[in-house]
């Protein structure tokens, strides 16, 4: 009936695991019954759940990617505080099951679960908007993604308490994620979670990409896009290209383990090599994914902030681009060591070093657009100044990994873990959190307290700096990454400064949830009422702080780069005129075959990995019969009347008044 | 071009306001999307490539592939797809008899095709030579079975826009549709074209 889940699979015998199952069982319990409290689940679902505007999805996205980034931190603070005790040899109080399930959990969750929803979370929230457009390009397709992902998210999350997490490490390297060398169900989970979570990611692509291309306002060629919608295209076009890789490469995983495949076996012909080159011909394009948007977030701020137009926007673009193809020849470089030859190892080390100067051009032009501006040091700006710095800091530690030899004594120790998150915080998260203060006006109506965004900056970037150097240095004299327990006690005193930073970080973090707080309780003080706070340069601005549903009552007509900015600069300024005469605007309607398709995908996934064989039937049928609803459903959009649109565009023109 | 042609026929329904196109961009996204797809059968064509003569000690290509049944086989897929561009061509002159007429031929022959390989399926494991054999059998078996998937999902397809032309007509919904089936039913002759020259004939050689 239930096939390998029974309640011997709850592990009651670990008091952290049940402790923390406890707490998200309480305060999931408070917040549902504060919803129930404040009859809001109609709300809910009619505003948020079945919700096809972009607006809102690219808010739920950031809203789950906060809260798994507290999940995420979790894991990493525990692992810091077991090496901060495990030395000389002591056990401290991570059994190396249980760490290895977190180092696993924690790779997985800051990637797929915090800084991918952050990236496309923005990215919805603000690529239509830029390029004038009043949705995306496949409405229903986007909620479906965005509740796809939301499934993947569960899996991970109900693996805590029901059975366990992969012990493989994020990318579940064959042979040990086959069945002979985790026979138990944590890599079961990794993969339907990546399955369906992945599967989502690949339609937000084609979503994204279809809408940059075909529905840009009038006169917005694709050299007068803004940077960030560049960098969301150029990301788009490796999610089409790289996801795919992963999609296959896990069902093959997946054959292996459910059909006794002999894809990545030891015996039988397998090549655990190939399922390396797979992976990583997937991963090294993922980790472009995540940082090019951030490249845009700072491009916007940049420029926004310093009053001028970004140095070299055409050298930005190109710069970008470049990336893009150069990152799908460089996936040999995480594993040197493996023995393809001294020539191969050559090739793959200098594509390596030579992706470095267009994001060298890149750091140039920020640094130029900064030069002779009137810098406003705001928070977003804070963030973009500690990226250039710690990024580039990152960006050389990489080029010294891409010297082949050095690889070689560097390869598997924690100078790779300081590397890669000397990019990913000093890159992709400073990133997102500058644009998550920069646009946050943008979708709620009100800015952020910049007090409390400053101290969580300076949260970051300390505690980045204490939490990750010592790494560089502990990885010299040979301390490898993933050690549950070290013999070496002369290491402990950089760990313990380590644990310190971490610590800092948390801080940071603690920063960003009081400043939240402060923000929505201070939110009348702080109202964005012209919708352009930061005097921006870019079409978002030039509508109101949160947008009607329809973004814009007529759609904007466009003749530069900063095309906003220049309309302001006319003589006489930029006066958002009430027009005289309004037409009904054509919207997709509200829609619940996603959740519900979504819903079904997740019972799928979860009867897959307990082998529970009548779910899977359930699941799947269940899928495709909403499937069927959808494709039969005519009545699939409206008009919201011209009367109404003129009813919100005059409540924006009274408030406009107020204000002036 | 099959962008072209809705263009051509949505340019009459067209009402004059400034939303966009939504057939053409359907079509668009479709294309898109194969282009993905297209790079999960690349993925597995570079993987059967690698394991093509990993047997171990199982049977070769040689031992198990008869190419006269695979040509029959490709012969059906190939004329389906001639079927389906004669669905498409009376879709163009607005003739839904001929429309369903033409689906139901491509779905009998993309049958015939999906039973063949069944079959071989089906006689390669009672023989012993099933995918958990060797690495090469994995790979051969999940390559050509993705594809067989590829069109049961396509004739599942088919079944579905037969029965929402016969109930609906050739409508603003139906006509992109059939024209992404159609990119969809011939990507996958193409793809196994491909299947037929690098796993059957190479491997036959």
């Amino acid at each position: 009936m239930f096939g390998k889940l029974s309640l011997d699979s709850i592990p009651y015998h670990e008091p952290i695991i049940m402790v923390t199952a406890a707490v998200i069982g309480i305060v999931g319990a408070l917040v549902l019954g504060l919803i129930t409290y404040y009859r809001k689940w109609g709300y809910l679902w009619t505003e948020w759940v079945t919700s096809i505007d972009h607006k809102k999805i690219g808010v739920m996205y950031f809203l789950v990617a906060l809260v798994m980034l507290i999940r995420g931190f979790a894991d990493a603070i525990m692992m810091r505080s077991q090496q901060a005790i495990a030395a000389g040899g002591a056990e401290g109080f991570l059994p190396p099951h249980h760490y290895d399930q977190i180092f696993t959990a924690h790779g997985v969750i800051m990637i797929f679960f915090v800084a991918m929803p952050m990236v496309i979370g923005l990215m919805n929230l603000v690529v239509p908007l830029q390029i004038g457009a009043r949705d995306v390009a496949f409405p229903f397709m986007n909620n479906l993604s965005f509740w796809l992902f939301a499934a993947g998210m569960i899996l991970v999350n109900v693996s805590l308490v029901v059975g366990e997490f992969a012990k493989t490490g994020w990318l579940a390297y064959a042979p040990l994620s086959e069945l002979q060398y985790s026979p138990d169900v944590g890599v079961d989970y990794w993969i339907w979670a990546l399955q369906l979570s992945g599967i989502g990611t690949t339609l937000t692509g084609i979503n994204f990409f279809v809408t940059i291309l075909k529905m840009r306002t009038q006169g917005m060629t694709l050299f007068r896009m803004p940077i960030f919608t560049w960098t969301a295209l150029c990301t788009n076009v490796l999610i089409i290209l790289s996801f795919p890789i992963l999609t296959a490469t896990i069902a093959m995983l997946t054959l292996d383990r459910y059909l006794g495949m002999h894809f990545f076996t030891n015996d039988m012909g397998g090549s655990q090599m190939m399922y390396v080159n797979l992976i990583w011909a997937w991963g090294h394009p993922e980790v472009y994914i995540l940082i090019l948007p951030a490249f845009g977030v700072f491009s916007e701020v940049i420029a926004t902030f310093t009053k001028k137009r970004l140095f070299g926007y055409k050298t930005m673009v190109w710069a970008t681009a470049a990336i893009t193809v150069l990152s799908f020849i460089v996936w040999l470089h995480h594993f040197f060591t493996m023995g393809a030859g001294a020539n191969v190892n050559a090739f793959f080390g200098i594509m390596t070093m030579i992706i470095a100067i267009p994001t060298g051009v890149k750091i140039f032009n920020w640094l130029f657009t900064m030069y002779r501006g009137r810098i406003q040091f705001t928070t977003p700006v804070l963030w973009t100044i500690g990226f250039i710095i710690t990024f580039t800091l990152g960006g050389m530690t990489g080029v010294m990994l891409a010297v082949p030899g050095a690889n070689f004594v560097l390869h598997n120790s924690l100078f790779v873990i300081a590397h890669f998150h000397n990019v990913i915080i000093g890159g992709v998260v400073f990133g997102m959190m500058a644009g998550l203060s920069y646009w946050f006006p943008k979708a709620f109506g009100f800015t952020l307290s910049e007090k409390w965004g400053k101290r969580s900056f300076w949260c970051w970037l300390i505690g980045f700096y204490m939490a990750f150097m010592p790494l560089y240095a502990l990885s010299f004299f040979g301390a490898m990454r993933r050690m549950q327990s070290y013999e070496q006690s002369e290491w402990q005193p950089l760990m313990i400064v380590a644990w310190v930073g971490a610590v800092i970080i948390a801080a940071g973090i603690a920063c960003m949830v009081i400043q939240l707080i402060v923000s929505i309780r201070d939110r009348e003080k702080n109202r964005d009422l012209t919708g352009d706070p930061w005097d921006g340069r870019t079409l978002e601005w030039s509508t109101s702080s949160p947008p009607p549903n329809y973004n814009f009552a007529y759609l904007p007509k466009v003749d530069s780069i900063d095309s906003y900015w220049e309309m302001k600069q006319q003589p006489g300024g930029f006066k958002r005129e009430l027009a005289t005469k309004f037409e009904d605007v054509h919207m997709p309607k509200n829609t619940a075959e996603g959740p519900i398709m979504s819903l079904f995908s997740l019972f799928f996934g979860f009867a897959l990995i307990w082998h529970i064989w009548w779910l899977v039937g359930l699941g799947a049928i269940g899928m495709f019969v909403t499937f069927m609803f959808r494709i039969f459903n005519k009545d699939t959009d409206y008009h919201v009347s011209a009367a109404e649109v003129e009813e919100t565009e005059r409540e924006y023109h009274k408030r406009l008044e107020m204000q002036a | 071009m099959a962008t072209d042609t809705l263009k051509q026929h949505d340019a009459h329904a067209h009402d004059g306001h400034e939303h966009h196109d939504a057939g053409a961009m359907k079509v668009f996204g479709f294309w898109i999307y194969l282009m993905s797809d297209l790079v999960i059968f690349g993925t597995l064509f570079a993987t059967f490539g690698v394991l093509a003569t990993a047997t171990a000690g199982g049977p070769t290509s040689q031992e198990i592939f008869e190419l006269p049944f695979v040509l029959v086989e490709t012969f059906l897929l190939l004329i389906s797809s001639f079927t389906f561009g004669l669905a498409v061509l009376a879709q163009n002159a607005g003739d839904r008899g001929a429309v369903l007429k033409w689906l139901a031929v491509t779905f009998l022959l993309g049958f015939g095709f999906i039973a063949m390989e069944v079959y071989e399926f089906h006689h390669l494991i009672a023989e012993g030579y099933g995918p958990d054999r060797s690495a090469f059998l994995s790979a051969f078996f999940t390559l050509v079975g993705t594809h067989g998937l590829h069109v049961t999902f396509g004739l599942i397809w088919i079944a579905i826009m037969f029965f929402q032309i016969s109930k609906q007509g050739l409508d603003s919904v139906t006509k992109p549709r059939m024209l992404c089936l159609s990119l969809f039913w011939h990507f996958l002759d193409i793809v196994w074209i491909c299947v037929f020259s690098f796993v059957y004939l190479m491997g036959a050689m």
